[in-house]
């Protein structure tokens, strides 16, 4: 096994707990955190694609790496957002769950 | 789009003034501030949104979207509308980790993510179908298809009305356009005709259970939020009917043209009904159906733009609606698929059921004069109504452009307004079958008791069914079961792929 591929599995992995902790856990906030994990999956996946579509004499093909910066980018923004989102949301009701809202009359 | 996209923000801008404007000397409000900075952002995100020929710089594009659109959730503070506004990002957020991942494995199988480079390099192969159907799960998450609306009836319901009409009529556009572009201009090859069927069965399915569910909601709002879900799946009926009677994509021209068409549709009309929901709920200071009698007199341009736009929907003759269901009409015969014939119709009926509720429920003589009405603003009314007209008027233009005029007939030839009859008449049926009151029931006042009681057997039946159907889109909406879908939905997409891949 070469190491592109154990970074491919790797992703794999890390993928298969995000998208767990995404449906499973209750808290936001995991939620979150298993967000995250997945992208982090995502984005070795790409490293590991940059290693493997290398031209020859370069360590890595540059594109996916630039790209990959863009996303780890996006993705912190996103994150920020949502812990603003949620802070705000403990402050102004005291809980933080996101079940469905009672049917409220008007 | 970009044109109408600049036309339906402009109209939402007008409308906007009367709520967020400040006058040069107040200082501005921090949702007045973040309200026009996020208006701006969101058109700016989706004309990049379309100008844009590379996967990436698309997937940056919706992100932005996101971002825009859920702090206009919750504009107002809130804590049930910060509730919705996390729900929103938080299954958006899975959504774009999907779409992600499918853009990395094409790149990974291709090297390349520009679309046109990378129409001419796709192969149906594994690769392709495992990116294609990740990508496909993780923008219906985003466009909120029926069963992944998870956020869509809370965020649009709780929403400040001008973002509402935002959101609704922009910002999911957004995703559906980039499903449209990956499944007609990237990968015309590698999708199938079985895999298509299936996104326009669940379009199906949205028609039926949202315009359902819209009729037992209690709220106007809610009501046209509901009706967003039911329209969301008629935007996706176009996807089969590219395909000739051998799966061939051979009327991809056809298709895009008509769901472009249903889609600057939908957004007028859409943003029209939400705005003048708005003022309904502004000036009698709620916006409870039941109580609603009198309604079309105190605020006679606002109902009159509400009713239109519903109209506007239902594909009623001049409307760009109607022009997009006569072009899928044809491909359906064309292609032999006579079963979206009968959802194209059938869709046009449910539409008139609400419009039809609605329009009994504003008519009426009200009980007790009303009294507290708050004034509203002349120039927003006019602007809600604006953009129902331009919906209703769309065929006109679009066939005064690129499209054959005969697509046209006269509106008042007997099979026509035979046709709108038939429409109007089967959705005052549904409306009387499934609404939460019997439809001429005396108004009522103060706190409405619940009209499911009365009725003979048959009302008592088609009642049980509209809660059921209320009680599944609840559970639909769970958190667990919602994601649970997508995933299966992802896989379903993978497996019919391969399926129906051309051997």
């Amino acid at each position: 096994m070469n190491v592109e591929t154990l970074f491919a599995l790797c992703a794999c992995a890390l993928v298969g707990i995000g998208l767990y902790g995404l449906i499973v856990q209750p808290h936001p906030l995991r939620k979150l955190v298993a967000f995250n994990i997945m992208g982090s999956g995502v984005f070795v996946l790409f490293g590991a694609l940059a290693k493997r579509g290398a031209a020859a004499g370069m360590a890595a093909d540059p594109v996916p790496q630039a790209l990959l910066i863009t996303a780890i980018v996006v993705a912190f923004a996103a994150t920020a957002v949502t812990v603003a989102l949620l802070l705000r949301l403990i402050e102004s009701t005291a809980t933080a769950s996101l079940a469905n809202e009672p049917p409220s009359g008007d | 789009m970009l044109l109408a996209v600049a036309g339906v923000v402009c109209g939402i801008g007008i409308y906007a003034r009367a709520d967020f404007g400040t006058p040069p000397d107040v200082k501005e409000s921090r949702a007045a501030f973040s309200y026009w900075l996020l208006l701006m952002a969101v058109w700016g995100a989706l004309n990049l949104v379309f100008v844009s020929g590379d996967l990436f710089t698309l997937y940056v594009a919706l992100e932005l979207l996101t971002f825009a659109g859920v702090p206009l959730v919750c504009l107002a503070g809130s804590g049930e509308t910060l509730r919705a506004a996390l729900r929103y990002m938080l299954f958006a957020l899975c959504g774009s980790v999907l779409y992600l991942l499918g853009a990395v494995l094409l790149y990974g199988g291709y090297g390349t993510l520009d679309i046109p480079l990378l129409a001419a390099a796709v192969q149906p192969q594994p690769l392709a179908w495992t990116a294609l159907a990740l990508m496909t799960a993780g923008l219906l998450a985003k466009t909120a298809l029926f069963p992944l609306h998870i956020w869509l009836p809370p965020a649009h319901g709780g929403a400040p009305a001008a973002a509402s009409a935002v959101l609704s009529a922009l910002v999911i556009k957004g995703s559906w356009f980039l499903v449209l572009r990956l499944w007609l201009d990237v990968m015309p090859g590698v999708a199938s005709a079985s895999a298509a069927q299936l996104m326009a069965g669940m379009g199906a399915a949205a028609i039926v259970v949202g315009s359902v569910v819209a009729l037992r909601q209690q709220r106007l709002k809610l009501l046209v939020a509901y009706s967003t879900v039911a329209q969301i799946g008629y935007l996706f009926l176009l996807f089969p009917l590219a395909f000739d009677a051998i799966g061939n994509m051979a009327m991809r021209e056809a298709a895009q043209a008509a769901g472009l068409l249903q889609a600057i549709a939908h957004a007028t009309a859409k943003a029209g009904m939400f705005m003048a929901a708005g003022l309904v709920y502004a000036a009698l200071g709620h916006d409870r159906i039941d109580n609603l009698a009198g309604a079309a007199r105190a605020l006679p341009v606002a109902v009159l733009a509400l009713l239109v736009g519903g109209v506007a929907l239902m594909g009623v003759l001049p409307s760009g609606a109607y022009l997009a269901k006569k072009l899928l009409l044809v491909s359906a015969d064309a292609s032999g698929q006579w079963w979206w014939t009968l959802v194209l119709q059938g869709g046009a009926a449910f539409t008139a059921a609400y419009v039809v509720l609605i329009a009994v429920r504003v008519l009426r003589r009200p009980v007790a004069p009303l009294s507290e009405l708050k004034p509203v603003s002349m120039l927003s009314q006019c602007a809600a109504l604006g953009l129902a007209l331009a919906s209703l008027a769309l065929s006109l233009a679009a066939v005064w452009g690129p499209l054959p005029a005969e697509l046209i007939a006269n509106p008042l030839s007997p099979k026509e307004l035979g046709n709108t009859l038939t429409m109007f008449v089967l959705g005052a049926l549904l409306a009387s079958a499934l609404s939460r009151r019997p439809l001429f029931a005396a108004a009522c006042v103060g706190n409405a008791a619940n009209g499911d009681e009365d009725g003979g057997p048959l009302r008592r039946a088609t009642v049980a069914l509209g809660v059921a159907f209320a009680q599944a889109d609840a559970f639909l909406r769970r958190w667990s079961s919602a994601s649970l879908s997508l995933l299966t939905l992802a896989a379903l997409f993978g497996g019919l792929l391969l399926v129906g891949a051309p051997k």
